[in-house]
């Protein structure tokens, strides 16, 4: 780390620091502060779930109802977006909308760390998304899978123009799909730090106008955090769709 | 409304509710809503990711392309033009309301390509 930024900086916030440090060869695989979180995210959901499941009643009190509630959200949103050949993919999709919602989540409390505002976290997971629909699609329907690059309708002799043209789009997926994610968090995060340094630089006269702000700011990102964890899952739905139905 | 007429059991609820869906799940063939629904400050960024997003993709295949195989300026300038035009066709996608699909056609205009 060359430049790390100052410790009152907006920006300190996203420092990774290692917390245990491991060194395998060249490679760095320390257990950093953005690890710790991802446990705590993992654990957390697994506590949530697990927990609120224990008694199962008929009539869900109210940790057993929010449990079944993101189960349904989830459930809902698979089979509105991919019909009911999505139901095996409803794993994978559940499991990345409550690591992301608690990430996003986790990363509101003071003096936490959000793992989601790194583009390598948001980009491993946009190209699991990516990497892993393709193979969907290239299991159900063969090498037919690859006339999805070919669009219907269009004179031949332009194909040699359109076919990179839809293979960049297709690939530009992963790349916008990890920087909404990552881009909104981040300059969510920022600004609330932005406004809580005015809060200390105008003191106790002036400083609270930035933190009337800063309140209305953290009910906004939680909005956002809610909206980012759906707009990530819904769009895996939307490309498990295309990869399963080939339009 | 007879009152000593026996309630049914929940079993045969459940079993009622599970054909019920079955029912649903096979009349549509989930085409539900195309995408989040988004304010306009979403919809602005939304549109600015993917038009970036194609043309970053574009110019990384070109310089790809330019070191793979020594044609050095040649790979960047073209492929910065096909992922302008994918930025541009992604932007289209995104505002008409159809996600971001790929090879989608509306099946309004044209109805052939059910496959």
């Amino acid at each position: 780390m060359a430049a790390a930024p100052p410790e009152d900086s907006p920006l300190h916030q996203f420092v990774i620091q290692p917390l245990v440090p491991i060194h395998v060869g060249n490679a760095d695989l320390s257990f950093t502060n953005s690890s710790l979180f991802m446990v705590v995210a993992i654990t957390l959901v697994t506590l949530f779930l697990t927990l609120g499941m224990r008694r199962q009643n008929l009539v869900p009190g109210r940790w057993q109802s929010m449990a079944e509630m993101s189960y349904e959200f989830v459930a809902g949103m698979v089979r509105d977006n991919v019909g009911s050949a999505g139901r095996k993919y409803f794993p994978f999709v559940f499991t990345l909308f409550m690591f992301v919602l608690f990430g996003n989540l986790l990363g509101l409390l003071p003096y936490s760390f959000t793992f989601t505002s790194h583009i390598a976290v948001t980009a491993a997971l946009a190209v699991t998304v990516i990497v892993g629909v393709t193979l969907v699609g290239i299991a159900t329907h063969g090498l037919h899978f690859f006339s999805f690059f070919v669009p219907k309708g269009v004179p031949v002799a332009l194909l040699p123009l359109m076919i990179p043209i839809e293979v960049i789009s297709y690939l530009s997926r992963p790349v916008s799909l990890s920087i909404r994610l990552f881009a909104n968090m981040m300059a969510g995060h920022t600004m609330l730090k932005v406004f809580a340094g005015f809060v200390v630089l105008l003191g106790f006269l002036g400083g609270w106008a930035p933190l009337a702000m800063d309140v209305a700011l953290t009910a906004f990102e939680l909005l956002v955090a809610f909206l980012q964890a759906y707009v990530f899952t819904v769009l895996t739905c939307i490309y498990l769709n295309d990869a399963i139905h080939l339009h | 409304m007879t009152e000593n007429e026996k309630p049914p059991s929940l079993s045969d609820l459940d079993a009622r509710l599970r054909r019920a869906r079955r029912r649903e799940a096979d009349e549509e063939p989930g085409k539900g809503p195309a995408g989040p629904p988004l304010s306009g400050i979403g919809l602005a960024f939304r549109v600015g990711v993917e038009l970036v997003a194609a043309m970053a993709v574009g110019v990384g295949i070109g310089l790809l392309v330019d070191r793979w195989l020594g044609t050095k300026p040649w790979g960047m300038a073209i492929f910065f033009l096909l992922g302008s035009a994918a930025g541009v066709l992604n932007v289209y996608r995104a505002v008409s309301g159809i996600g971001s699909a790929v090879g989608y056609r509306n099946p309004r205009d044209g109805g052939t390509d059910k496959e």
